[in-house]
Formats: C-alpha cells, structure tokens, sequence
C-alpha cells in the first residue's frame, strides 16, 4: 500500500512537472493514465521493498552532496592528467572490500565509483568489487572506505563502524569466467 | 507554479542568470573537449574509459546547470533535473557494464606507470 502510494505521488508529481497545463480535460487525462498505470503495476507485482525504495529517499539525498564534491574533485584530476604534456599516468586494478549487504548499497557503491572519474568498476562479487584505477595513489583500498561507509549509510540504513580488512592490489585475473551483475 | 515562474523572470530582468549560465555551459563545453583529447591520448581500453567519464559527469552535469540557469520558466527547470537524475542514474551502469565485458571477453588492463609512450614497470601494482 504505501508502495502504491508513493508510486501515485511519483507520477503525480512527473505528469505535473512535464505537461505544466491545469486544465480540467488534461488533468482528468492524467488521472485516468496515472491509475492505469498503478493498477498494471500492482498486477505485475512490482511492489516489494526492493524495487521501490521510498524509506530511503531521505539518506540518499543526505548521500548526494557529498557525491557531487568527490566527482567534481576526481574531475580535475583526470583534467589534470589528460592536459599534461607528457603523459604520466598509473592504471591499477584493486580489489576493494566492501561492508555494504544489500543490493541496493552495493548498487549506490559501485555505481558511485564508476561516477568518480577515474575509477571503474569492473566487477561486482558478495562483498568486494574490482576496481580500475587510473592513478595508483587514488585507488587504493583505503580511498574507498569513506565511500564505503556512506554508500552502506545511504543504501543499509545503519553505520557499520568495523574498517574495512586491508585487501591487496591483484593482477589482472583475465581467466575468470563468469560476472555476476 | 505561477510565483516561480514570477520569481524568475523577476531575477531574469537582472540579468546575472545570462552569464552565470553561459560561463557554467562553456565550463561544460570545455570539459567535453577535454574529455575528448583524453580518450584519444590514453594508451589503453580501460584508461580510455576514465577519460569519457568526465564527459558524462562534469561536462554533462555543468551544461545542464548552465542550461537551468538560461531556462525561461520552472518546467524547463525541472525537466533538466530530471534528465540529469536519469543520466546520474544511467552513465555509471553503463560504463560497468562495457568495462565488466572488457573484461569478461579477457582484455588485460595495462597495469604500471605510464610517462609518454613507454612503460617502465610492468606488472606492478
């Protein structure tokens, strides 16, 4: 129920936010495609908590501003980099423990890397990710535990003081075969 | 919506919104470009990757601001916030998954120090 509620305020807001017109034959044209839309919705059973994370919303706002200063940080790294006339750069691929259980941290985690410029994630296991890295100094393990412990705040709901175990820089292990995503 | 509407073209009349946004959609511009030189500079598939992601977090993001900051009325507002929530939503997912089937398909990152063309130690990390 609260799902379905929070859905219709979702698309309220959408139909509002893009048509902008107040007059009685659009909005009543919206209502008849907002509940449709509702009822296909609850028919498919696309209700669980999993696929509608409104409890949420509040720590991942809480969550974005601090992404946006680490992106804008990565950027003029990576700028730095590309502007240098000689080319001086250090690729590495680490792999980065992670202390976030549910999907959705570890969705918020690993897609936060990836927004980082610099650093991509590369493969996503139960608790650790591989990360490539283009400078050295930048991505090693303890760089990430901030980001860790956020992303695991932000997607768990709950602030995990135990550090993050020391893991090692890996070679690249090409020979494994399957990816989990 | 209408005082919004009001509030903003009472702060267009000013006249800042016209630069802020312009200096903040060449910042974008520029980034692109950059971003751009650095995809064709990086020596390796992987590090290329970095390079295209200041396309879609820097550049894309400060020409959407810029871009608010020129827009006439709130709907465009919020159709740009919307656009940036879906591109913040979507650019990372898809740089993951073209770098985790790099990756599966058995491309060896570089790995180890790069200065102009050669590489001095190899396999350390």
């Amino acid at each position: 129920m609260l799902y379905v509620l929070g859905l219709a305020t979702a698309l309220t807001l959408l139909w509002l936010g893009m048509s902008g017109l107040f007059e009685p034959v659009v909005l009543s044209l919206g209502a008849i495609s907002i509940v449709i839309t509702l009822i296909l919705s609850v028919r498919l059973g696309l209700k669980d908590r999993e696929a509608s994370p409104y409890h949420r919303i509040v720590a991942f706002i809480l969550y974005t501003p601090y992404l946006i200063s680490e992106i804008i940080k990565a950027n003029f790294t990576v700028i730095k980099a590309v502007l240098k006339p000689d080319l001086d750069i250090h690729p590495t691929l680490v792999k980065v423990k992670t202390t976030c259980r549910s999907d959705l941290a570890k969705v918020i985690f690993a897609n936060s890397i990836t927004l980082t410029p610099g650093t991509v994630t590369v493969r996503v296991d139960d608790d650790s990710m591989l990360v490539h890295g283009l400078f050295e100094d930048g991505a090693q393990p303890e760089a990430f535990e901030d980001m860790d412990r956020r992303a695991s705040l932000a997607g768990d709901g709950r602030s995990k003081s135990k550090p993050a175990p020391k893991a090692k820089p890996t070679e690249a292990p090409a020979s494994e075969t399957e990816a989990t995503s | 919506m209408e005082f919004l509407n009001d509030i903003l073209a009472a702060l267009a009349s000013s006249g800042w919104r016209q630069i802020v946004g312009g200096v903040l959609c060449l910042i974008g511009g520029l980034s692109t470009i950059i971003a751009g030189v650095g995809v064709l500079r990086f020596p390796d598939f992987y590090t290329r990757l970095h390079a295209a992601s200041v396309t879609d977090t820097l550049g894309a993001l400060t020409l959407l601001v810029g871009m608010a900051f020129l827009a006439p009325g709130f709907l465009i507002v919020f159709k740009l916030a919307l656009i940036g929530l879906f591109m913040t939503l979507t650019s990372p997912v898809s740089s993951h998954a073209i770098a985790n089937a790099a990756y599966t398909a058995g491309l060896e990152p570089l790995i180890g120090r790069f200065t102009g063309k050669k590489i001095e130690e190899e396999g350390e990390a």
